[in-house]
Protein backbone atom coordinates (compact mmCIF):
# COMPACT_ATOMS: atom_id res chain seq x y z
CA UNK A 1 0.00 0.00 0.00
CA UNK A 2 1.00 3.28 -0.98
CA UNK A 3 0.70 7.11 0.63
CA UNK A 4 1.41 10.25 -0.51
CA UNK A 5 4.56 8.26 -2.19
CA UNK A 6 5.38 6.06 1.43
CA UNK A 7 4.78 2.35 1.18
CA UNK A 8 3.75 0.60 3.77
CA UNK A 9 3.36 -3.11 4.22
CA UNK A 10 0.91 -3.21 7.11
CA UNK A 11 -2.62 -2.38 6.21
CA UNK A 12 -3.33 -1.74 9.89
CA UNK A 13 -2.87 1.89 11.37
CA UNK A 14 -3.49 1.73 15.15
CA UNK A 15 -4.97 4.81 17.62
CA UNK A 16 -2.42 5.62 20.96
CA UNK A 17 -5.35 6.49 23.50
CA UNK A 18 -7.69 4.77 25.73
CA UNK A 19 -4.90 2.00 26.71
CA UNK A 20 -4.70 1.18 30.67
CA UNK A 21 -0.77 1.97 30.28
CA UNK A 22 1.85 3.07 27.99
CA UNK A 23 2.94 -0.12 28.44
CA UNK A 24 0.02 -1.77 27.35
CA UNK A 25 0.26 0.43 24.03
CA UNK A 26 3.49 -0.38 23.11
CA UNK A 27 2.54 -3.90 23.62
CA UNK A 28 -0.04 -3.44 20.92
CA UNK A 29 1.43 -1.95 18.49
CA UNK A 30 3.83 -3.54 18.67
CA UNK A 31 1.67 -6.58 18.44
CA UNK A 32 -0.07 -4.87 15.92
CA UNK A 33 3.06 -5.00 13.28
CA UNK A 34 1.45 -1.40 12.23
CA UNK A 35 3.94 1.26 10.88
CA UNK A 36 1.46 3.89 11.14
CA UNK A 37 -0.25 5.08 14.77
CA UNK A 38 -2.36 8.30 15.51
CA UNK A 39 -1.12 10.70 17.67
CA UNK A 40 -2.61 14.16 19.03
CA UNK A 41 -2.14 17.33 20.63
CA UNK A 42 -3.07 18.64 24.04
CA UNK A 43 -2.86 20.80 26.93
CA UNK A 44 -1.28 19.13 29.77
CA UNK A 45 -4.00 18.21 32.32
CA UNK A 46 -1.27 17.67 35.21
CA UNK A 47 -0.12 20.92 36.75
CA UNK A 48 4.05 22.08 36.71
CA UNK A 49 6.47 19.76 35.47
CA UNK A 50 4.80 16.52 35.99
CA UNK A 51 2.28 17.29 33.45
CA UNK A 52 5.15 18.70 30.77
CA UNK A 53 7.23 15.52 31.44
CA UNK A 54 3.98 13.00 31.11
CA UNK A 55 3.71 14.95 27.14
CA UNK A 56 7.47 14.36 26.62
CA UNK A 57 7.61 10.77 27.81
CA UNK A 58 4.51 9.85 25.78
CA UNK A 59 6.60 11.00 22.57
CA UNK A 60 9.70 9.44 23.60
CA UNK A 61 8.37 6.07 23.69
CA UNK A 62 6.56 6.78 20.74
CA UNK A 63 9.79 7.54 19.22
CA UNK A 64 11.00 4.42 20.64
CA UNK A 65 8.45 1.68 18.73
CA UNK A 66 9.89 2.55 15.68
CA UNK A 67 6.69 4.06 13.83
CA UNK A 68 5.70 7.08 11.96
CA UNK A 69 2.87 9.14 13.33
CA UNK A 70 0.38 10.46 12.06
CA UNK A 71 -1.37 13.30 13.74
CA UNK A 72 -4.86 13.87 14.01
CA UNK A 73 -7.20 16.85 14.30
CA UNK A 74 -9.26 15.21 16.47
CA UNK A 75 -11.95 16.83 18.77
CA UNK A 76 -11.51 19.98 16.34
CA UNK A 77 -15.01 22.05 15.29
CA UNK A 78 -14.26 24.38 13.11
CA UNK A 79 -12.06 25.13 10.10
CA UNK A 80 -10.10 27.54 11.85
CA UNK A 81 -9.73 24.97 14.50
CA UNK A 82 -8.57 22.14 12.70
CA UNK A 83 -6.24 24.16 10.65
CA UNK A 84 -4.33 25.94 13.28
CA UNK A 85 -4.44 22.27 15.52
CA UNK A 86 -2.69 21.10 11.79
CA UNK A 87 -0.08 23.53 11.79
CA UNK A 88 1.29 23.19 15.38
CA UNK A 89 0.79 19.21 14.86
CA UNK A 90 3.34 19.84 11.82
CA UNK A 91 5.99 21.35 13.65
CA UNK A 92 5.51 18.98 17.04
CA UNK A 93 5.65 15.82 15.14
CA UNK A 94 7.65 17.36 12.10
CA UNK A 95 5.66 15.58 9.45
CA UNK A 96 3.38 16.69 6.49
CA UNK A 97 0.79 13.65 7.66
CA UNK A 98 -2.39 15.06 9.35
CA UNK A 99 -5.48 13.41 9.60
CA UNK A 100 -7.96 16.07 9.18
CA UNK A 101 -11.05 15.55 11.44
CA UNK A 102 -13.63 18.24 11.72
CA UNK A 103 -16.27 17.05 13.61
CA UNK A 104 -19.82 18.59 13.15
CA UNK A 105 -21.77 16.75 15.76
CA UNK A 106 -20.78 15.87 19.20
CA UNK A 107 -23.39 13.11 19.63
CA UNK A 108 -22.16 10.90 16.81
CA UNK A 109 -18.74 12.62 15.96
CA UNK A 110 -19.55 12.69 12.29
CA UNK A 111 -17.59 14.80 10.26
CA UNK A 112 -18.59 18.26 9.19
CA UNK A 113 -17.56 17.61 5.50
CA UNK A 114 -18.16 20.85 4.26
CA UNK A 115 -15.70 22.30 6.84
CA UNK A 116 -13.64 19.44 5.85
CA UNK A 117 -13.16 19.72 2.46
CA UNK A 118 -12.65 23.63 2.97
CA UNK A 119 -9.73 22.75 5.56
CA UNK A 120 -8.17 20.01 3.57
CA UNK A 121 -7.95 22.56 0.52
CA UNK A 122 -6.09 24.96 2.88
CA UNK A 123 -3.67 22.37 4.27
CA UNK A 124 -2.81 20.61 1.29
CA UNK A 125 -2.11 24.21 -0.33
CA UNK A 126 0.41 24.41 2.53
CA UNK A 127 2.40 21.53 1.66
CA UNK A 128 0.05 18.50 4.21
CA UNK A 129 -0.45 15.66 3.27
CA UNK A 130 -4.16 15.28 4.46
CA UNK A 131 -6.22 11.91 5.17
CA UNK A 132 -9.63 13.33 5.82
CA UNK A 133 -11.80 11.47 8.33
CA UNK A 134 -15.17 11.55 6.20
CA UNK A 135 -18.15 9.88 5.34
CA UNK A 136 -18.98 7.31 2.59
CA UNK A 137 -20.34 10.45 0.43
CA UNK A 138 -19.29 10.09 -2.70
CA UNK A 139 -19.72 13.39 -3.59
CA UNK A 140 -18.05 14.70 -0.51
CA UNK A 141 -14.98 12.18 -2.04
CA UNK A 142 -14.65 13.90 -5.10
CA UNK A 143 -14.29 16.92 -3.22
CA UNK A 144 -11.68 16.19 -1.09
CA UNK A 145 -9.76 14.63 -4.16
CA UNK A 146 -10.24 17.72 -5.88
CA UNK A 147 -8.91 19.50 -2.70
CA UNK A 148 -5.47 17.67 -2.91
CA UNK A 149 -6.10 14.58 -0.63
CA UNK A 150 -4.64 11.50 -1.98
CA UNK A 151 -5.77 9.20 0.04
CA UNK A 152 -9.96 9.37 1.93
CA UNK A 153 -10.75 7.92 5.16
CA UNK A 154 -14.65 7.28 5.79
CA UNK A 155 -16.14 6.16 9.08
CA UNK A 156 -17.35 2.56 9.42
CA UNK A 157 -19.51 3.36 12.18
CA UNK A 158 -18.95 6.07 14.52
CA UNK A 159 -15.73 6.72 16.36
CA UNK A 160 -15.64 3.82 19.43
CA UNK A 161 -18.82 2.56 18.37
CA UNK A 162 -17.55 -0.76 17.87
CA UNK A 163 -20.65 -1.29 15.36
CA UNK A 164 -18.51 -2.53 12.33
CA UNK A 165 -19.74 -1.17 8.88
CA UNK A 166 -22.68 0.29 9.04
CA UNK A 167 -22.89 1.25 5.15
CA UNK A 168 -21.89 -1.58 3.59
CA UNK A 169 -23.39 -0.75 0.12
CA UNK A 170 -22.19 2.63 0.68
CA UNK A 171 -18.44 1.58 1.23
CA UNK A 172 -18.78 -0.12 -1.53
CA UNK A 173 -19.57 2.02 -3.87
CA UNK A 174 -17.33 4.64 -3.01
CA UNK A 175 -14.65 1.61 -3.41
CA UNK A 176 -16.21 0.98 -6.86
CA UNK A 177 -16.25 5.42 -7.42
CA UNK A 178 -12.54 5.69 -7.00
CA UNK A 179 -10.61 2.45 -7.98
CA UNK A 180 -7.29 3.72 -7.49
CA UNK A 181 -7.65 5.77 -4.53
CA UNK A 182 -6.56 4.80 -1.51
CA UNK A 183 -9.30 3.94 0.69
CA UNK A 184 -8.91 3.74 5.00
CA UNK A 185 -11.90 2.28 7.01
CA UNK A 186 -11.52 5.19 10.12
CA UNK A 187 -13.64 4.30 13.18
CA UNK A 188 -16.39 2.16 14.54
CA UNK A 189 -14.26 -1.00 13.73
CA UNK A 190 -15.01 -3.30 16.70
CA UNK A 191 -14.05 -6.75 16.17
CA UNK A 192 -11.21 -8.53 13.64
CA UNK A 193 -14.30 -9.45 11.82
CA UNK A 194 -15.41 -5.89 11.14
CA UNK A 195 -11.82 -5.43 9.94
CA UNK A 196 -11.53 -8.24 7.40
CA UNK A 197 -15.10 -7.13 6.25
CA UNK A 198 -13.40 -3.62 5.37
CA UNK A 199 -10.64 -5.48 3.94
CA UNK A 200 -12.57 -7.88 1.64
CA UNK A 201 -14.44 -4.69 -0.21
CA UNK A 202 -10.99 -4.06 -1.50
CA UNK A 203 -10.41 -1.33 1.27
CA UNK A 204 -6.19 -0.65 1.06
CA UNK A 205 -6.61 -0.27 5.14
CA UNK A 206 -8.13 0.02 8.43
CA UNK A 207 -7.34 2.49 11.03
CA UNK A 208 -8.71 1.08 15.20
CA UNK A 209 -7.97 2.25 18.23
CA UNK A 210 -10.86 1.90 20.94
CA UNK A 211 -11.25 -1.72 19.79
CA UNK A 212 -7.80 -2.42 20.57
CA UNK A 213 -7.13 -0.03 23.69
CA UNK A 214 -10.70 -1.63 25.08
CA UNK A 215 -9.81 -5.38 24.80
CA UNK A 216 -9.00 -7.28 28.25
CA UNK A 217 -5.87 -7.61 26.50
CA UNK A 218 -4.72 -5.02 24.25
CA UNK A 219 -1.98 -6.57 22.88
CA UNK A 220 -4.07 -10.37 22.06
CA UNK A 221 -6.68 -8.32 19.93
CA UNK A 222 -4.33 -5.91 17.95
CA UNK A 223 -2.53 -9.06 17.11
CA UNK A 224 -6.35 -10.68 15.57
CA UNK A 225 -6.70 -7.34 14.13
CA UNK A 226 -3.72 -7.70 12.39
CA UNK A 227 -4.34 -11.54 11.10
CA UNK A 228 -7.71 -10.31 10.56
CA UNK A 229 -6.57 -7.42 7.71
CA UNK A 230 -4.23 -9.82 6.25
CA UNK A 231 -7.37 -12.07 5.99
CA UNK A 232 -9.50 -9.57 4.66
CA UNK A 233 -6.75 -8.44 2.32
CA UNK A 234 -5.97 -11.92 1.12
CA UNK A 235 -9.70 -12.63 0.53
CA UNK A 236 -10.26 -9.34 -1.94
CA UNK A 237 -7.23 -10.50 -4.16
CA UNK A 238 -8.34 -14.39 -4.39
CA UNK A 239 -11.85 -12.85 -5.45
CA UNK A 240 -14.78 -13.71 -3.67
CA UNK A 241 -17.86 -16.27 -4.98
CA UNK A 242 -20.73 -14.85 -5.53
CA UNK A 243 -23.30 -14.85 -2.95
CA UNK A 244 -26.62 -16.32 -4.34
CA UNK A 245 -29.79 -16.58 -2.77
CA UNK A 246 -30.72 -20.64 -3.44
CA UNK A 247 -28.30 -23.88 -2.71
CA UNK A 248 -26.16 -25.03 -5.22
CA UNK A 249 -24.26 -28.44 -4.43
CA UNK A 250 -20.82 -28.59 -3.97
CA UNK A 251 -21.06 -32.42 -4.66
CA UNK A 252 -21.58 -33.57 -8.53
CA UNK A 253 -25.15 -35.00 -9.04
CA UNK A 254 -23.26 -36.51 -12.38
CA UNK A 255 -23.14 -40.21 -11.38
CA UNK A 256 -25.17 -40.65 -8.81
CA UNK A 257 -26.54 -44.21 -7.71
CA UNK A 258 -29.91 -44.72 -8.64
CA UNK A 259 -31.75 -46.89 -5.34
CA UNK A 260 -35.06 -46.77 -6.81
CA UNK B 1 0.80 41.20 32.09
CA UNK B 2 -2.53 39.45 32.87
CA UNK B 3 -3.20 36.56 30.33
CA UNK B 4 -5.16 33.59 29.42
CA UNK B 5 -2.86 30.48 29.32
CA UNK B 6 -4.15 27.40 28.21
CA UNK B 7 -7.84 28.53 29.73
CA UNK B 8 -6.26 29.40 32.99
CA UNK B 9 -5.73 32.84 33.98
CA UNK B 10 -1.85 33.72 34.75
CA UNK B 11 0.83 36.50 35.21
CA UNK B 12 4.13 36.70 33.73
CA UNK B 13 6.79 39.07 33.33
CA UNK B 14 7.86 37.82 30.15
CA UNK B 15 7.35 40.09 27.21
CA UNK B 16 8.09 37.48 24.35
CA UNK B 17 6.22 34.10 23.99
CA UNK B 18 9.88 32.74 23.87
CA UNK B 19 10.58 34.24 27.23
CA UNK B 20 7.22 33.38 28.77
CA UNK B 21 7.77 29.60 27.92
CA UNK B 22 10.65 29.53 29.97
CA UNK B 23 8.83 31.20 33.00
CA UNK B 24 5.87 28.96 32.94
CA UNK B 25 8.24 25.81 32.97
CA UNK B 26 8.18 24.63 29.70
CA UNK B 27 11.96 25.00 29.13
CA UNK B 28 13.13 23.26 26.05
CA UNK B 29 10.19 21.20 25.76
CA UNK B 30 8.76 19.63 22.78
CA UNK B 31 5.29 22.10 22.88
CA UNK B 32 3.49 23.85 19.81
CA UNK B 33 2.43 27.47 20.31
CA UNK B 34 -0.78 29.46 19.00
CA UNK B 35 -1.94 32.78 20.39
CA UNK B 36 -5.21 34.12 19.40
CA UNK B 37 -5.93 31.14 17.61
CA UNK B 38 -3.15 31.70 15.03
CA UNK B 39 -0.15 29.19 14.89
CA UNK B 40 3.05 30.47 16.14
CA UNK B 41 6.20 29.11 14.94
CA UNK B 42 8.85 27.96 17.15
CA UNK B 43 11.22 30.43 14.89
CA UNK B 44 8.99 33.01 15.74
CA UNK B 45 8.35 32.83 19.58
CA UNK B 46 11.38 35.37 20.06
CA UNK B 47 10.16 37.81 18.06
CA UNK B 48 6.46 37.74 19.56
CA UNK B 49 5.95 40.98 21.67
CA UNK B 50 2.63 39.64 24.02
CA UNK B 51 -0.03 41.87 25.33
CA UNK B 52 -2.30 42.46 28.01
CA UNK B 53 -4.85 39.59 27.55
CA UNK B 54 -3.22 37.91 25.17
CA UNK B 55 -5.00 34.07 24.82
CA UNK B 56 -2.05 31.48 24.45
CA UNK B 57 -2.20 27.71 23.74
CA UNK B 58 0.91 25.66 24.85
CA UNK B 59 0.19 21.95 23.36
CA UNK B 60 2.30 18.51 23.72
CA UNK B 61 2.25 15.43 22.05
CA UNK B 62 -0.04 13.22 23.54
CA UNK B 63 -2.04 10.55 22.75
CA UNK B 64 -4.70 9.71 20.05
CA UNK B 65 -6.76 8.03 18.11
Amino acid sequence: MQVYGTELASRLLLGTALYPSPTDMAEAVRASGTEVVTVSLRRETAHGEDGIQAGQQFWGLVQSLGVRVLPNTAGCHSVKEAVTTAQMAREVFDTPWIKLEVIGDSDTLQPDVFGLVEAARILAADGFQVFPYTTEDLVVAGKLLDAGCEVLMPWGAPIGSGRGLNNPYGLRSLRAHFPNVPLVIDAGIGLPSHAAAAMELGYDAVLLNTAVAKAARPAAMAAAMARAVEAGRLAFEAGPMEARDMASPSTPLLGMAAFS
Amino acid sequence: MNIIVNGKPCTIRSATLADALVELGYGDARVATARGGDFIPAAARAACQLQEGDVLEILMPMRGG
